[in-house]
């Protein structure tokens, strides 16, 4: 769907966010971006969200680039409207591409009920727990039917319970929508339960310095399978040397 | 108790201050008890009190003014950076120009009393609500405008959906502000108005009184002054906390 070809990104003042990146995404896809902090990740999803450009190289989308609703974003923080309902903070991407509210609340109940939200239509994020306004967050992303997903360590913030929980709703959430899943992360555990492909990244400069593919079909026992822990063994060791 | 300390200590200060004027025989003219001072609220209740409405009427037609230009000065200065290049410097010129020393040549020029008192009122209230929405105009985080850059929006719906709303909490403590802020703007041009002004505000009385060595009713419209502040700082603050519960989130 998009391929990324030797793309690099300096900031202002020197920084080298990106050196000579390259990364191909296909559909359905699920790609871990997994690497510690100042290694570009960011600044590569920002790259593929068309919110920053490029110094350097290309990004070429198979079939044209993408329209507004093709990406949907999750951030770090659920960065609702505080002053909005739940059900309105999730209309909003469909109310800035001028869908009638009428036309919209259908969807839009249908991704608060995807998130598991059924019942919290009308409250407030404030009412709201962090795992809660995550969920909210994911069905504002969704509710286009987004044919992308990009997330920045959408769950960094939250307890390891709420974390759990929240990763196992992602990949039933991703395996209904189908659509292809870009997922920032610096947990090694996270990366290796979530992704097919997972994607180590060093920084000075933020590069990427080799993939690791993963066959693991992630459930409810996966965190006690020796298979994840021998994946969660390999991508530790990978990122050992690639830091060294 | 705690919920009572205030209105007690206020009550024994009142006594003492009594005591000290009857057992010093303190002449009334330098410092009246309180009791005179009530008295002398007692001997003209309603010229006081149409005073206080005149004031208080310059005070909230100025606090509109400033409400109104404060909003759409800081909307349209965040809507260009050219604006903003433009008007920042003026909007704080005026603010550091003392009103005491234009008020003379707004009331020569304006001619009409009533609209130069609000004009010098409206030029101290204005600053507040025009910096702090032109703050709030800015205080969403990155990341929403991000969300909304991403799905196509253009300004005009980015500042209706998300910087005039987040914006909302800051003009309202603007507000507040702005509202004491007008008292006094409006009472001191009715004092440098003197009698060639406006002549039946609150200060105007306390000028008056002054010069006729009236000093319990000059203590009166001074009280009524205070009490008219308080209630404007606890009534606006009041109705920026209902319009933001009403509204959901801060």
């Amino acid at each position: 769907m998009l391929s990324v070809t030797n793309v690099g990104r300096r900031f202002p003042g020197g920084v080298q966010a990106l050196h000579d990146v390259s990364l191909d995404l296909r559909e359905s896809d699920f790609v871990a971006l997994l690497g510690p902090s100042g290694c570009g990740k960011s600044t590569l999803l920002r790259l593929i969200a068309g919110l920053d450009q490029p110094d350097s190289g290309r990004l070429d989308w198979n079939g044209g680039p993408p329209r507004p609703g093709d990406i949907g974003y999750v951030f770090q923080d659920a960065t609702l409207l505080p002053w909005a309902t739940a059900e309105d903070n999730v209309f909003l991407p469909l109310r800035l591409r001028g869908v009638s509210r009428a036309t919209a609340m259908p969807r839009v109940h249908a991704a608060l009920l995807g998130v598991g939200l059924a019942g919290f239509e009308k409250a407030r994020p404030q009412q709201l727990s962090g795992g809660m306004r995550m969920r909210v967050s994911i069905a504002r992303a969704l509710v286009t039917q987004p044919r992308l997903l990009l997330m920045d360590e959408p769950f960094a913030a939250l307890d390891e319970f709420t974390r759990h929980k929240l990763q196992a709703d992602l990949l039933d959430v991703w395996r209904q929508a189908g659509c292809t899943v870009v997922f920032v992360t610096h947990s090694v555990y996270e990366a290796a339960f979530l992704a097919r492909r997972i994607v180590l990244m060093t920084p000075r400069p933020g590069r990427i310095d080799r993939e690791i593919a993963s066959a693991l079909v992630s459930g409810p026992e996966t965190r006690l399978d020796p298979a994840y822990a021998a994946l969660v063994a390999d991508v530790s060791r990978a990122m050992g040397e690639a830091l060294r | 108790m705690m919920k009572w300390a205030p209105a007690l200590f206020g009550l024994l200060a009142l006594g003492l201050w009594e005591a000290t004027v009857r057992i010093g025989e303190v002449p009334v003219y330098l410092l009246p008890g309180p009791i005179a001072i009530v008295g002398a609220f007692g001997a003209d209740p309603i010229g006081l009190l149409q005073a206080l409405a005149s004031t208080l009427f310059v005070t909230f037609a100025a606090l509109f003014v400033a409400a109104v230009l404060g909003a759409t000065m800081a909307i349209g200065m965040s809507a260009s950076r050219l604006a903003q290049a433009a008007i920042q410097p003026w909007a704080v010129a005026l603010q550091v120009t003392p009103l005491p020393a234009i008020a003379p040549l707004i009331i020569i020029w304006v001619g009409e009393p009533f609209v130069a008192l609000v004009v010098c009122a409206t030029i101290v209230a204005f600053f507040p609500l025009f910096a702090n929405t032109a703050t709030g105009l800015a205080a969403a985080p990155p990341e929403l405008n991000d969300l909304f850059r991403l799905y196509g929006a253009n300004r005009w719906r980015t500042m209706a959906l998300l910087r005039l709303p987040a914006a909302l909490p800051f003009f309202l403590s603007g507000l507040r502000i702005s509202g004491g802020l007008a008292l006094v703007g409006a009472v001191v041009a009715e004092l440098v108005a003197g009698s060639g002004g406006f002549a039946s505000g609150l200060a105007y009385r306390i000028l008056e009184s002054s010069f006729r060595l009236e000093m319990p009713r000059m203590f009166a419209a001074l009280v009524l002054l205070a009490l008219a502040g308080i209630l404007i700082n606890f009534g606006l603050g009041a109705l920026g906390r209902i319009i933001l519960k009403r509204r959901g989130g801060t």
